[in-house]
């Protein structure tokens, strides 16, 4: 018979107390791998989004971290607006010129090319302000779900699990075209062609219902905070009261309804007379212009750089300006990560090493507490030809064996119950989990070979939970490698 | 075979006495030879196979066992040897209560350096008449099936010589001597030195050599306080 199977049988023969013990390891260690698995979590969510495809977010000087805050994450609230003519200072005339055409403006396109558009790659607004629910309303353009890449490493793009992008202008809804984050559309139980009214500055603000937009798209789950909210149109959030900034000159034109019987002789140049008989449905949409933007104002704008080099001058120019301000996402994510996440991550790490040692605790004093019993079975074996080191070996073992089997039982449950909380997961984080990801990597450097092991942290479990066993199960060993043999064998068994 | 020479073993009672529970001057076994020792309750039979078994050290004297004196053995050389060279059945029989019979008696074989051989084990069960039990475990077992599983465990790894602690004390009268002819016969087949300590005369009479303990153990005969009843055929005083 092999000392495993020695231990085995030890084990079967006290099988509740086995059981429980195993049990407490397995609790232990399903509360380990879920905090570990949790802690990647929480990493994953701030990481993935820290390279949502642009590198430099540009808004009122104010905090950093508030911008990176409200425009990546949605959180906190929107700080002051820059100016529209700042955005387009990231745009060339011909941009320009085509975006005027494509709202059917009648503003003429700028006379030059923007300061900084020979900088950019790509440059989104962003309006913020208003909500949906609990979730935050964001005006921007239809660039943002076209070919944009919110993981460029990946190629990853914003899809839809149903209907498509919004359209700046169509004939059928105008301006008013939105689509909702798959979490907000999940919650809100959103289908397409509904039509959603947001909340002015607030979540219990006032209901902008004189221009509903409605719903053309739902986006599928991409993992980033863009599953928290709805998307709708810039052109149509800026004609939602309050949204226009107001101006001195009684001369400057006005985006309202009493406008509607104007004719829209913008880009188009047609006349109103002429949409109505080629479609009755556009007068509808066309009862409104594009508000002008000399009233405009944007929250963030969102540049990703044509290359890394000129993002230190970028930031460096916008500086000056005393009414913008440049923010780093990566720099700014990173910074949060480290003085915020990263210590709550430590306090889950001590909280899983505590959990572990209580888990071996367990295994020490169920097998401790056997001892007295089983010295006399530990005297028959010594009997029997046992050297003191086979009968330590014999409780290592059975230490080994429950530490191990409730580890592994504990392991399988902890991405078990990280499989069914999933959903809930997703939903609240947005973060998608799946019971058969890894708990993060863990840099070990062996400084002396001058090596960097990276592994999950849930592979050194198994190793280190033996280690654990051992360390745990030496004591009673001990106590059965100083059995006295005779005197064990004089005592009743 | 087995050579005694001057041992002796001394406890220390709690009181700060010293003990003497065996002072053998000279006590030899025959290889093959198979000896009953018979002797009271606490005249130290059970001290003296512990000690030739290597479970207790002497505290003076040789202990020759095939000219290999154990007494200078390393405590792991001793357990080495008792895995090897000694086979032991207990008068409580001493079976581990989680194993079966069968694991029981290969349990014996895991402790010594030879394979590991079920066949062998299935075997000596088979030679005990437990062929058809060797699955069950002690609880589900009766007395005397439980010290044949003890006499097969004891002749596991074909033992030099078997000691056999008053084998009989705990089966019932109609099976005390099938337990000792078992014994004896197995031994002879096996060809294994047998030497049992008993307290009953019966038991010693289907021995061709007995020794009285007190006769051999000078510690004995000074602190001898009874004397074998020749009525009953048991010492006096044993429980």
């Amino acid at each position: 018979m092999s000392l495993w199977r020695i231990a085995w049988r030890s084990i079967q023969r006290r099988g509740l107390a086995s059981t429980l013990t195993a049990l407490s390891m397995a609790l232990g260690v399903t509360l380990v791998v879920a905090v570990l698995l949790i802690h990647g979590l929480v990493e994953r969510s701030f990481r993935n989004n820290s390279s949502l495809g642009y590198n430099v977010i540009v808004g009122f000087p104010g905090g950093s971290l508030q911008l990176v805050l409200n425009s990546v994450y949605y959180l906190s609230k929107p700080i002051e607006n820059i100016r529209y003519d700042q955005y387009e200072e990231f745009l060339s005339i011909e941009e320009s010129a085509a975006y005027r055409q494509e709202i059917r403006s009648d503003e003429p396109p700028l006379e030059r090319d923007g300061r900084f558009h020979m900088l950019k790659k790509f440059a989104i607004p962003l309006c913020l302000g208003d909500y949906f629910g609990r979730f935050r309303l964001v005006g921007t353009t239809c660039q943002m779900f076209e070919d944009f890449e919110y993981d460029p490493e990946e190629h990853r793009k914003y899809t839809f699990s149903e209907g498509r992008n919004f359209k700046t202008y169509s004939e059928e809804h105008g301006y008013f075209e939105c689509i909702a984050g798959s979490t907000v559309a999940r919650e809100h139980n959103l289908k397409l062609g509904q039509k959603v009214s947001a909340r002015h500055g607030d979540p219990e603000g006032d209901l902008h219902d004189e221009h509903p937009f409605t719903i053309v798209g739902i986006l599928a789950p991409s993992g980033t905070p863009n599953d928290r909210a709805v998307f709708v149109n810039i052109e149509g959030f800026y004609l939602m009261d309050g949204h226009a900034e107001p101006i001195d000159e009684d001369s400057e034109p006005t985006a309202s309804l009493e406008e509607t019987s104007t004719s829209i002789t913008g880009a188009s140049g047609r006349s109103d007379s002429d949409s109505a008989s080629v479609n009755p449905l556009a007068d509808v949409s066309l009862e409104y212009r594009p508000l002008p933007f000399r009233q405009r104002r944007v929250t963030a704008v969102l540049v990703r750089t044509v290359n890394a080099l000129v993002t230190p001058r970028l930031e460096s120019v916008i500086d000056e300006d005393p009414t913008m301000q440049a923010a780093l996402p990566i720099g700014e994510i990173f910074s949060l990560f480290e003085v915020i996440v990263r210590p709550v991550q430590k306090v889950l790490l001590a909280i899983t090493v505590l959990i572990c040692i209580v888990s071996g605790v367990s295994i020490l004093v169920s097998i401790y507490n056997s001892m007295s019993e089983r010295r006399h079975e530990i005297a028959v074996m010594r009997a029997l030809g046992a050297s003191r080191a086979v009968v330590m070996q014999v409780v290592l073992w059975e230490s080994v064996i429950l530490s191990l089997g409730g580890g592994i039982i504990g392991w399988l449950a902890g991405h078990g119950l990280i499989g069914l909380l999933g959903p809930l997961i997703e939903e609240r984080t947005g973060v998608l989990v799946s019971p058969f990801d890894l708990t993060p990597r863990l840099e070990i450097m062996i400084e002396i070979l001058k090596v960097e092991l990276g592994m999950p942290s849930e592979f050194v479990l198994i190793p280190g939970l033996i280690i654990l066993a051992i360390l745990v199960g030496f004591w009673p060993a001990l106590t059965a490698y100083r059995t006295d043999v005779a005197k064990a064998l004089n005592s009743s068994p | 075979m087995l050579n005694l020479k001057d041992v002796k073993k001394q406890y220390i009672e709690p009181n700060g006495e010293i003990l003497t529970i065996l002072d053998i001057a000279d006590f030899q076994v025959a290889t093959g030879e198979q000896m009953v020792l018979l002797g009271r309750s606490g005249c130290g039979k059970t001290t003296l196979l512990y000690v030739i078994a290597g479970i207790s050290r002497a505290d003076a004297g040789k202990v020759m066992i095939d000219n290999l004196d154990i007494q200078r053995l390393s405590e792991s050389g001793r357990d080495r040897y008792r895995a090897e060279k000694i086979g032991y059945v207990f008068q409580t029989f001493n079976l581990l209560p989680g194993f079966s019979a069968l694991e029981n008696v290969m349990l014996g074989m895991t402790f010594a350096r030879q394979r590991k051989n079920a066949q062998h084990a299935k075997r000596l069960l088979t030679r005990v008449g437990l062929g058809h039990r060797m699955t069950h475990k002690p609880t589900a077992m009766s007395v005397g099936e439980q010290q044949r599983v003890a006499v097969a465990r004891a002749l596991a790894n074909r033992p030099k010589l078997l000691l056999a602690d008053e084998p009989t004390a705990n089966v019932d009268p109609g099976n005390q001597k099938q337990i000792v002819e078992l014994i004896r016969e197995t031994c002879s087949e096996e060809n294994v030195t047998l030497v049992m300590v008993t307290h009953a005369m019966e038991v010693a009479s289907q021995f061709s050599r007995t020794v009285r303990l007190e006769e051999i153990n000078r510690a004995t005969a000074e602190t001898q306080q009874g004397d074998l009843s020749s009525n009953d055929n048991t010492v006096t005083g044993v429980p």
